[in-house]
């Protein structure tokens, strides 16, 4: 991009001399390329979706595949196709979104870099949630079947009891943040704070418990796409697009605090109002996706950080490029987990940081576009 | 009348900062506020449009009280800009449209941009519009936060020592630039300055705040080595040299 705005700077010295070209119409084709980026993450995420359609341990033709989307497939391949292959996809893809675009409100509402779903809290809060559920009320128990050596008899309850705590961890902080005006880095502190208390806790917990119970903990902790179905997809849906739509109507909000506190006070932003619904809203989406299918950790952190580093901070582009990124990077993630050793599949959180870690510190070295 | 403040007074838990502020200024008016480090100059410009909750006296901007306007109208009719401005990564254009924000509901329409540009056009920052904030020179970027200041439209200007970072040039051009502004405009600015010269020179109206009390205010009457040696407690002479006053410690 950063030759590209060479270019068009170029550009203008040419066509100074001949026409006026305006600041305004170069500004303009300036954001249309951020646009071109965002359709560029589309079609790379249907391509991927198409790829993860197709992949799999049950070996089926495109043919076989398309026939079973359009409603004609046979009875074996709209089991995997609808019943697990589908959900899985739009799981990743939604969950994804969520999640990352839940980090890049919380880098911007707490001024933070580092600022995630999992560095407030939320993830071990959840953790400690599902560990209470499958431990002290008896929601895991052992079953063998040839891919799970352990399953959760009441994958309800462990959902509730996660949702519920992360979002215990998430009032204290914003409580907190109220009661004392918290400022960012407080808010931060406390989370990490949270954080530690809930491992702790998780800890105690396990010590007292029986292996298969700490067997089945630690396989919900992994994080798994395949654990929900259609019901789950369509809440998370919900749930999620109605955050990116809150979201997206307090984008100018967003770019205006990345400017300092008082600047954005100074434009007629509301800084409470706006950081307590934000950091709510982000929370909960964050909750709600991790109580539903584990701990993913990293797509919140370097979703949005790998594109404020390609289309830069502003939050017009960036909360959709960023929910965009994060789709794309679990959904890889995800069809990789499938893949790489089928029919065994391999924890997706793992592969979320082996596959993000890499790239994202490639892009830290490399540094921001404009160089 | 474009502001008149009424009895403002403001306190920290642990010690008062100003009291019984009693000004106005009018259309066109470039009023300076002078004083020591922490005689609360900083701290008046903020209770002017909120950023800072006054604890008692009242705000009035084109006779509405601050205290019964939304945030958003306030800035519509305050244009402020902070004593230090965060390095983003941000394009300037990006930073000067960022002045529309109290206008703009959904996206920027095109009235916005057409007055981004302007914004741009009168700092001289048209070159400028697709760097990024952070690769700017400190007076580069004294004038994008400007710019954006004007884009809001205000009535007010709030300049918070605009020139403290800038070399001799930048000062002159700067002040300059919002003297042209107020002028041209109509429009009013309460600027914090620490150069007495830049002040005297460019100011039409003074405050000298001493201990977060108004020790002074009025025309360039008040600008007497007297009032300065005793706000600053030092010694001074104000003299004229090819007719512009200057103020020289001795």
């Amino acid at each position: 991009m950063a030759v590209k705005l060479k270019k068009m700077e170029k550009l203008k010295n040419q066509t100074n001399s001949n026409y006026s070209i305006n600041e305004t119409d170069i500004y303009l084709r300036y954001t249309g390329r951020k646009k071109l980026v965002l359709v560029v993450l589309v079609c790379l995420i249907i391509l991927v979706a198409i790829v993860a359609v197709n992949a799999g341990s049950m070996n089926l033709n495109l043919y076989q595949v398309i026939q079973s989307i359009l409603g004609n497939g046979s009875n074996v391949s709209d089991v995997v196709i609808w019943r697990i292959r589908l959900p899985r996809i739009l799981a990743a893809i939604i969950a994804g979104a969520g999640l990352s675009v839940a980090g890049c409100v919380m880098q911007n509402n707490l001024r933070n870099p580092l600022a995630s779903p999992s560095t407030l809290g939320i993830s071990n809060a959840a953790a400690f949630g599902a560990n209470l559920a499958i431990i002290v009320f008896g929601a895991g128990s052992i079953s063998s079947t040839s891919t799970d050596a352990v399953t959760i008899n009441n994958p309800y309850m462990v959902t509730v009891s996660a949702f519920v705590c992360s979002m215990i961890a998430t009032m204290v902080i914003l409580l907190l943040a109220r009661i004392r005006s918290f400022s960012p880095e407080a808010m931060v502190l406390s989370g990490v704070a949270l954080s530690s208390l809930f491992s702790a806790g998780t800890i105690l917990i396990q010590y007292f418990a029986q292996d298969f119970q700490i067997a089945a903990v630690v396989f919900w902790t992994f994080g798994d796409l395949g654990r929900i179905a259609w019901p789950e997809v369509f809440i998370l849906t919900c749930l999620i697009g109605l955050a990116f739509i809150y979201f997206m109507f307090k984008r100018w909000d967003y770019n205006a605090l990345d400017s300092g506190e008082e600047t954005a006070k100074s434009l007629g932003v509301n800084m409470e109002r706006v950081r307590q619904g934000g950091m709510l809203v982000s929370s909960m989406i964050a909750a709600v996706a991790v109580s539903f299918l584990g701990i993913i950790g990293f797509i919140g952190l370097v979703g949005p950080q790998i594109m404020r580093r390609i289309i830069g901070g502003d939050h017009r582009y960036l909360i959709p490029a960023s929910a965009l990124m994060g789709s794309l990077l679990l959904l890889i993630s995800d069809t990789m987990a499938r893949t790489m050793v089928a029919p065994v599949v391999l924890p997706v959180g793992a592969i979320t940081s082996f596959f993000g870690a890499p790239l994202f510190l490639y892009l830290l070295v490399r540094g921001y576009q404009k160089k | 009348m474009i502001l008149s403040v009424n009895e403002l007074a403001f306190t920290y838990p642990s010690h008062s900062v100003l009291q019984e502020i009693n000004f106005s200024i009018c259309k066109g008016n470039f009023l300076a506020v002078l004083g020591v480090n922490g005689a609360g100059k900083s701290t008046l410009l903020k209770c002017i449009n909120r950023v800072l909750k006054p604890c008692a006296g009242a705000v009035f901007i084109q006779n509405d009280e601050t205290g019964k306007l939304s945030r958003r109208e306030i800035a519509k009719r305050i244009g402020y800009v902070a004593q230090r401005q965060e390095s983003v990564c941000m394009t300037v254009y990006d930073a000067v449209l960022l002045g529309r924000k109290p206008y703009i509901q959904w996206e920027a329409s095109k009235n916005d941009l057409e007055i981004t540009h302007k914004a741009l056009k009168m700092l001289e920052l048209e070159e400028y519009s697709l760097r990024y904030l952070n690769e700017l020179s400190g007076g580069e970027q004294q004038k994008v936060v400007i710019a954006r200041a004007l884009a809001q439209e205000p009535n007010l200007l709030l300049l918070d020592e605009p020139t403290s970072n800038l070399d001799l040039k930048n000062q002159l051009e700067v002040v300059k630039i919002i003297k042209r502004v107020v002028r041209n405009q109509q429009i009013g600015a309460v600027v914090s300055m620490h150069d007495l010269n830049l002040a005297i020179r460019f100011a039409d109206k003074f405050l000298l705040l001493k201990n977060g009390k108004i020790f002074a205010a009025g025309g360039l009457e008040v600008m007497t080595p007297e009032n300065i040696e005793s706000v600053y407690s030092i010694s001074v002479k104000v003299k004229e040299i090819d007719g512009i006053p200057v103020v020289v410690p001795v």
